[in-house]
């Protein structure tokens, strides 16, 4: 699994307070769940990890490469699947958003045909291949915001309250295809159930990181904050 | 308005034919139309249409759908030009407009925006198509964060208010964009 280490990172937007504070810590493991209550500092956490936002102190590293210079490099193992799908989904029907991640992989066209099949099917979302993504429903948009990252196999995934919208089925749906994903997957939730069986689980209370423990702690130590 | 212009799955030769060729087509037929003003040629354009349109086998609905939009604007203009310009000059502009909406129709219906992207791609760079592609979706996008800012307003009980409707759907769609130029860093656009 690839190592990601946060030295010391403190960030704050503009001129607004700390939203994370000193954060150090090293992920490897396969599972790693991230709780907290709502503007706790989850979702810029992740996205420090791809780069998408880079602290004003400390340093992010994914295998060594820091996300300050290298962040290009970063992005292309590490797999980035947002709360809301339709800010993700770039492109105008289903089955060319999961095309789409597959540009950087340089792969034939019929290969790029046969991923995108293979990867609808899992999802339950063959039927919708060439629909347009905006007449989809929530939970659909989010099932193919999922497949078009998980279809450019990244080594690490990380899902940033990736079941929000999901039905029960639908939800059961996702968890069973993290668990067979052979891939670091790192989960922020508010879904603590989702986590059972993880490695690990961080959480987050007002931009600082306040537990880091096996999930059945964390949840309880979550509780208690709360 | 987006499911004027949808692509629609089939097998038909229609379907079938090169995205190159029928964009080719539908420029020829769009400057002769207009740069030559013959009312046969007007015709021809007709029969075209027609053939392709039935050719193409799309759903009704969907060519219902198309032409409740496209008969006003058809309607409006030929009638305008048949009280200047009399029956013939009518026949000619609203039939001419009648035959490329119908031939723009299909060809949008029967041709991915994949295929027309690589289209685009072929004639200048990968980024162009990508760009077009992210238009057609951006508008798809906002159309439906204006339905969404409407019904919201229904829901609160509240009539229309230019205000009230063009604020949250201005906050909305650029948050929106927002996370869309995020999404495209995240998902290797600059690669
Ligand atoms: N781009 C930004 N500009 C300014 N402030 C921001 C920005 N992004 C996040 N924040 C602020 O940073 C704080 C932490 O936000 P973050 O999105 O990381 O929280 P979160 O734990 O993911 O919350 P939630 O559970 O609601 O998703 C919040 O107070 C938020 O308002
Ligand atoms: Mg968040």
């Amino acid at each position: 699994m690839p190592l990601i280490e946060f030295a010391e990172v403190t960030h704050a937007f503009g001129d607004g307070p700390a939203v994370l504070e000193d954060v150090t810590v090293s992920l490897h493991e396969r599972r790693i769940g991230i709780i907290g209550g709502n503007g706790s500092g989850k979702s810029t956490f992740v996205r420090m990890i791809n780069g998408l936002v880079v602290p004003e102190a400390g340093t992010v590293r994914v295998d060594g490469d820091s996300t300050a210079n290298q962040a290009r490099r970063i992005r292309r193992k590490v797999g980035f699947c947002f709360t809301n799908p339709d800010s993700q989904i770039v492109m105008p029907t289903v089955a060319e958003d999961v095309a789409f991640g597959l540009r950087r992989l340089k792969i034939s066209k019929t290969e790029v045909q046969e991923r995108v099949a293979a990867i609808l099917e899992t999802y339950g979302l063959k039927q919708l291949a060439d629909r347009p993504a905006h007449t989809l429903s929530g939970g659909q948009k989010q099932l193919l915001a999922l497949a078009s990252v998980v279809v450019t196999e990244p080594e690490v995934l990380i899902l940033d309250e990736p079941t929000t919208l999901l039905d029960l089925s639908n939800e059961r749906r996702i968890r069973r295809e993290i668990e067979q994903l052979d891939l670091q997957v790192i989960l922020v939730t508010h879904h603590l159930h989702l986590l059972d069986g993880f490695d690990r689980t961080l959480v987050f209370h007002q931009g600082r990181l306040v537990a880091d423990d096996h999930p059945d702690q964390a949840r309880t130590t979550y509780r208690a904050l709360i | 308005m987006s499911d004027l212009m949808t692509y629609t799955a089939g097998t038909s030769i229609i379907h079938r034919l090169p995205a190159g060729a029928k964009v080719l087509a539908l420029a020829v037929v769009s400057i002769t139309t207009v740069v030559i003003e013959r009312p046969w040629l007007t015709a021809a354009a007709l029969a075209l249409a027609a053939t392709a349109t039935v050719l193409a086998r799309l759903p009704r609905r969907l060519l219902v759908k198309q032409w409740k939009a496209y008969l006003v604007v058809v309607g409006l203009l030929g009638g305008y030009q048949w009280l200047t310009d009399g029956p013939a000059k009518a026949f000619q502009v609203a039939g001419g407009l009648a035959a490329l909406l119908a031939l723009a129709g299909v060809v949008s219906a029967t041709t991915r925006t994949t295929e027309l992207l690589e289209l685009a791609v072929r004639c200048s760079t990968e980024r162009v198509g990508i760009t077009l592609a992210l238009g057609i979706r951006s508008v798809a996008v906002v159309y439906d964060l204006a339905r969404d800012v409407r019904a919201a307003q229904l829901a609160r009980g509240l009539g229309f208010s230019l205000r009230a409707f063009a604020v949250p759907l201005v906050v909305r769609s650029l948050r929106q964009a927002d996370g869309l130029a995020e999404a495209l860093i995240a998902r290797g656009f600059d690669d």
